[in-house]
């Protein structure tokens, strides 16, 4: 196999992007009406890379398996969406946001990609404005801002408790407008099963309709992989249901190298699990942590005591509560990011300081935000003698403009109310840094296949930066893809239509057809879930926020036996043609259950703590997570050879030119 | 608590369907509507049945996929939620509860209680947009202010999460208050306001294409949305749509 060629461009780093550009092909516009594109999901990354591409001229086939674009899992993201405007005079710049997301990454990320990244990020805030999405504002008419973890400067674009939603909706217009004019046909409640490969290119799909059952061919010049990430490998996690790696786990079955796949993001505002009925998990946004301090007390009695409803935590003395953010890490407190805010909160729940009846939560406390937004409020409206409820009132209002959705969600679900009484919260399975391999210009290791957003590996390193997905599903889709693929894409103007009667198109619909049947006849005992949840414990209790060799080496051997138990046993109602949520539920669950398996074997390989990646092995004696630059400076990159356990591991070296190497500080 | 349950059952959009009852045991109150029909589902594959297929996926109120009508209402008894993230605290030990489609002539059901509602993606296609180009060739974001009370009820108005609640409680069926919601995000924007009227006349005209009622203003609608899309916006959709009808003659 060839050793792994990132195709990053030569040059300064603040050069590379626009000199990239340049020397790239570009296919003219008559040709690009010979050419047929698919895109895979209708997230930000596909919705954006499917318009844009569109609008360019090309013909695009667009999937996703909900019955519209406009409900892919990115419309539930809630705190906002990173860029390096500087609009609030902070010193922020393009540096600054390559430098906080390559640190934030634990230096575990592809210099290149994410300068770029950072350096388009700025046009993606002028162009949602333009399409109309209604970002927050200030009174004065401009653009507002928040702070996110891990980042000292305010540059979070946001549209209350509903980002993901405005920006979506945004990119899901673009799109409507190029079906509208026919450039775009769209396939709703369709779900591609397995990508075509034919002369080693991708030459197309095969995607099951899962109204009708039926199985459909279809040929393009390049496919693309916006399909999202895979975190519901641990049953429990805050994507939606139907969130699954089918369509990236196809792809590396058919050559495209599987990246990083233990870095998983557990994000630490989460309301816990309320008992053995849960289906998913909710997350509560991260920007609460801009206003609401954490806390757990102090003293284990009392611990004890609130567990068992005999103490309120509005009882509690200043003193006898443990802000233990603020006080492990004073610079950044509450800010700390994700990774660490999460170990620590484990860290105070294992130690016996856990809130709720499990153990297994800590506070999340607005009380002293909104008596400090009260008083500001009340002097603005020019009230000097204001009670102390009265500002009570005015700081909730003003919380309530801030999050009030967020609110809402929490009271629903909790059946508390958080104005009054702290939030409970506890990390929960949120985003998956790891993903398909890509190169410079997100083309995976089978040419003419990209993987795009959430997908692939290649931005956020070992740990994600809030508010960074959607800065970088929209920054592939709108302002990467439409370049680099026209570099592949100028060599196929010739190729005329894709034909689908080939025997690799044969081949590829026997499989999906075969597994589909098989899934099927086996008529076991139990229900797709209950293999699902077995696997989701043995990833969260062996595979989750600690890791260590031995629980590893049992977690691969344990996924191996509920594989091969839900091929044996699993029962699948009805038929392939008709619409049979149970029949989909069975495919993903069948690739987790492999993925599962090469993520144990990727989290054993790497002996080392970064960002997620927690290995007891390898920690400071204060506990914090210890990096080891030396020996695991690399992306893991997995070839497929007929089984995980079999599957070739490749490493591409980490070059850090323009950061230095630093063990992450945020004391 | 134990329930009964009412469940449409329609095996397919051709096949007639009907209510058909099941009893259920042990759900705890903490889980979610759907939640039960987890387990429903759970028990109704380990007996060999078929589970009841329905829409889902978020799971928190904001996808717009979840479209249950429970007890005679959209999206269930109380308000300002979508169907997932009603719990079942709302019921009592031993309810009774109606689980149904959302029903109208444009959301023709697939199965159980899936429907289809591509007819909304159409009326969005007609003209939910700015006609402008995703290259980035845009200009600063910044260089044009809007003022807050404006971006704020553009934003309130954008919210809607194309459930189709408001289609299934209106006696009419109309989709006026799900148009009227994009026409008003746009219309209040200055980047929207160029297409303004072509974009009212064209979404109306594709909302009765697609067999959609007239509006008689019941405000049912807007009791129902899980969003809290004002009447508001139905009157700023009749002013552009007036204005648009009376320029163009
Ligand atoms: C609750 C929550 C809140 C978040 N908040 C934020 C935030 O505030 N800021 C931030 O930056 N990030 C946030 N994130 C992360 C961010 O939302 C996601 O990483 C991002 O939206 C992923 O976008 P995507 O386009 O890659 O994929 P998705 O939006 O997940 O879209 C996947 C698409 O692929 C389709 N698909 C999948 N498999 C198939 C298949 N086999 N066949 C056909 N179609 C398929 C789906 O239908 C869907 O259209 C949040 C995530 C969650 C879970
Ligand atoms: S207006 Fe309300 S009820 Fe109607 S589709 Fe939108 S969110 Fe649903
Ligand atoms: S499942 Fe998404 S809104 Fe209910």
């Amino acid at each position: 196999m060839a050793v792994l060629d990132s195709k990053t461009p030569a040059g300064p780093i603040d050069k590379k992007w626009t000199q990239h550009k340049n020397d790239i092909n570009v296919v003219n516009p008559a040709n690009k009406r010979l050419i047929d594109v698919i895109v895979v999901g209708t997230g930000l990354a596909g919705a954006s890379a499917a318009a844009t591409l569109a609008e360019l001229g090309y013909k695009v086939k667009a999937f996703c398996y909900q019955d519209s674009p406009r409900r892919a899992h990115s419309i539930a993201a809630q705190g906002g969406i990173n860029a390096a405007k500087n609009y609030q005079g902070d010193n922020d710049s393009t540096y600054r946001l390559f430098y906080d997301t390559v640190k934030g990454g634990d230096y575990r990320s592809r210099e290149s990609n994410v300068y770029r990244l950072a350096e388009v990020s700025a046009n993606i805030i002028d162009q949602c404005v333009a399409q109309g999405v209604p970002f927050a504002r200030e009174y004065g008419g401009l653009l507002d801002n928040r702070s996110f973890g891990g980042v000292l400067v305010s540059r979070t674009f946001y549209a209350k408790g509903q980002t993901g939603q405005q920006l979506l909706l945004g990119a899901y217009s673009a799109m409507n407008r190029q079906i509208g004019m026919g450039r775009i046909e769209q396939f709703n409640r369709h779900e591609m099963l397995d990508v075509v490969v034919v002369d080693g290119k991708a030459r197309g799909i095969i995607a099951r309709d899962l109204v009708s059952g039926k199985i459909e061919r279809h040929g393009a010049h390049a496919v693309l992989i916006c399909s999202g990430g895979y975190g519901n490998v641990f049953f429990l996690s805050t994507n939606a249901m139907g969130s699954n790696v089918t369509a990236a786990w196809k792809i590396h079955k058919r050559g495209a190298y599987f990246a990083n796949p233990c870095y998983t993001q557990i994000h630490p505002t989460c309301i816990p699990r309320s008992g053995e009925h849960q289906s998913k998990l909710t997350l509560m946004s991260e920007s609460l942590r801009n206003d609401g301090r954490i806390w757990v007390p102090a003293k284990k009695e009392d611990a004890e005591a609130i567990r068992t409803g005999k103490l309120k935590p509005t009882d509690l003395k200043e003193e006898d509560r443990d802000y233990y953010l603020e006080r492990r890490y004073p610079s950044f407190g509450n800010l700390v990011p994700r990774d660490v805010a999460s170990r620590a909160a484990k860290e105070r729940c294992d130690a016996g300081f856990g809130v709720n009846k499990t153990g297994e939560a800590v506070y999340l406390d607005f009380d002293a935000a909104i008596t400090r937004y009260g008083h500001e409020k009340a002097l603005v409206d020019g009230i000097h003698d204001a009670s102390e409820q009265k500002i009570r009132e005015l700081g909730e209002a003003v919380i309530e403009s801030k999050y009030g959705n967020l609110f809402q969600m929490y009271e629903k679900i909790v059946d508390q109310n958080p104005y009054k009484t702290p939030m409970m919260i506890y990390p929960a399975v949120h985003y998956t840094m790891g993903g398909v391999w890509v190169d410079y210009n997100l083309m995976t290791t089978i040419p003419g296949c990209y993987a795009l957003g959430e997908a692939n590996f290649s931005d956020h390193g070992a740990n994600r930066l809030g508010a960074s997905a959607l800065m970088q599903g929209l920054a592939d889709g709108y302002f990467v893809i439409p370049y680099t693929i026209g570099d592949y894409l100028g060599d196929e103007i010739r190729t005329g239509p894709i034909p689908t009667d080939s025997p690799e198109f044969d081949a590829a619909e026997k499989e999906v057809t075969g597994q589909l049947n098989k899934l099927l006849g086996i008529q076991g005992k139990h229900s797709v879930d209950h293999f699902h949840k077995r696997l989701g414990k043995v990833m969260w209790d062996k595979v989750g926020m600690a890791r260590n060799a031995k629980g590893l080496n049992e977690a691969i051997e344990e996924i191996k036996q509920i594989r091969k138990e839900f091929w044996e046993d699993v029962r699948i109602p009805g038929s392939s043609n008709e619409l049979n949520p149970e029949l989909e539920k069975a495919g993903r669950v069948a690739d987790f259950l492999e993925l599962g398996e090469l993520f144990a074997r990727d989290a054993l390989e790497r002996n080392e703590s970064c960002g997620g990646h927690f290995r007891e092995e390898s920690q400071t004696e204060e506990g914090e997570a210890l990096r080891d630059d030396k020996n695991f400076s690399y992306v893991a990159a997995w070839e497929y050879t007929g089984e995980p356990s079999k599957a070739i591991l490749h490493k591409e070296e980490l070059e850090f030119k323009d950061i230095e190497l630093k063990q992450r500080s945020y004391k | 608590m134990d329930l009964n349950l009412k469940v449409w059952r329609q095996k397919n959009a051709t096949e007639k369907g009907a209510l058909k009852d099941y009893a259920i045991k042990e759900v705890s109150p903490d889980s979610s509507f759907l939640e039960m029909l987890d387990l429903l589902n759970d028990q109704l594959i380990e007996s060999g049945e078929d589970p009841v297929a329905f829409d889902h996926d978020c799971r928190e109120g904001i996808c717009g996929s979840c479209s249950l009508y429970v007890n005679g209402e959209a999206h269930g008894p109380s308000r300002a939620i979508t169907t997932c993230q009603l719990h079942m605290r709302s019921f009592k030990d031993g309810d009774t509860i109606y689980i149904e489609p959302f029903r109208a002539k444009a959301f023709p059901v697939i199965k159980d209680l899936v429907v289809d509602r591509s007819s909304f993606d159409r009326i969005q296609q007609a003209g939910g947009f700015i006609s402008v180009n995703t290259s980035g060739n845009t200009q600063d974001a910044n260089a044009l202010p809007i003022p807050k009370a404006d971006a704020d009820k553009a934003f309130d108005a954008a919210t809607c999460i194309g459930c189709g609640a408001c289609v299934a409680t209106c006696k009419n069926a109309s989709a006026m208050l799900f148009v009227s919601a994009k026409v008003s995000q746009f219309s209040l924007l200055p980047q929207g306001k160029v297409e303004a009227k072509s974009r009212a006349l064209n979404m109306v005209h594709q909302m009765d294409l697609e067999g959609f009622g007239n509006c008689t203003n019941t405000g049912a609608c807007e009791v129902e949305c899980p969003k809290g899309i004002s009447l508001e916006n139905i009157a700023r959709l009749n002013r552009e749509f007036l204005g648009a009808t009376i320029t163009e003659g």
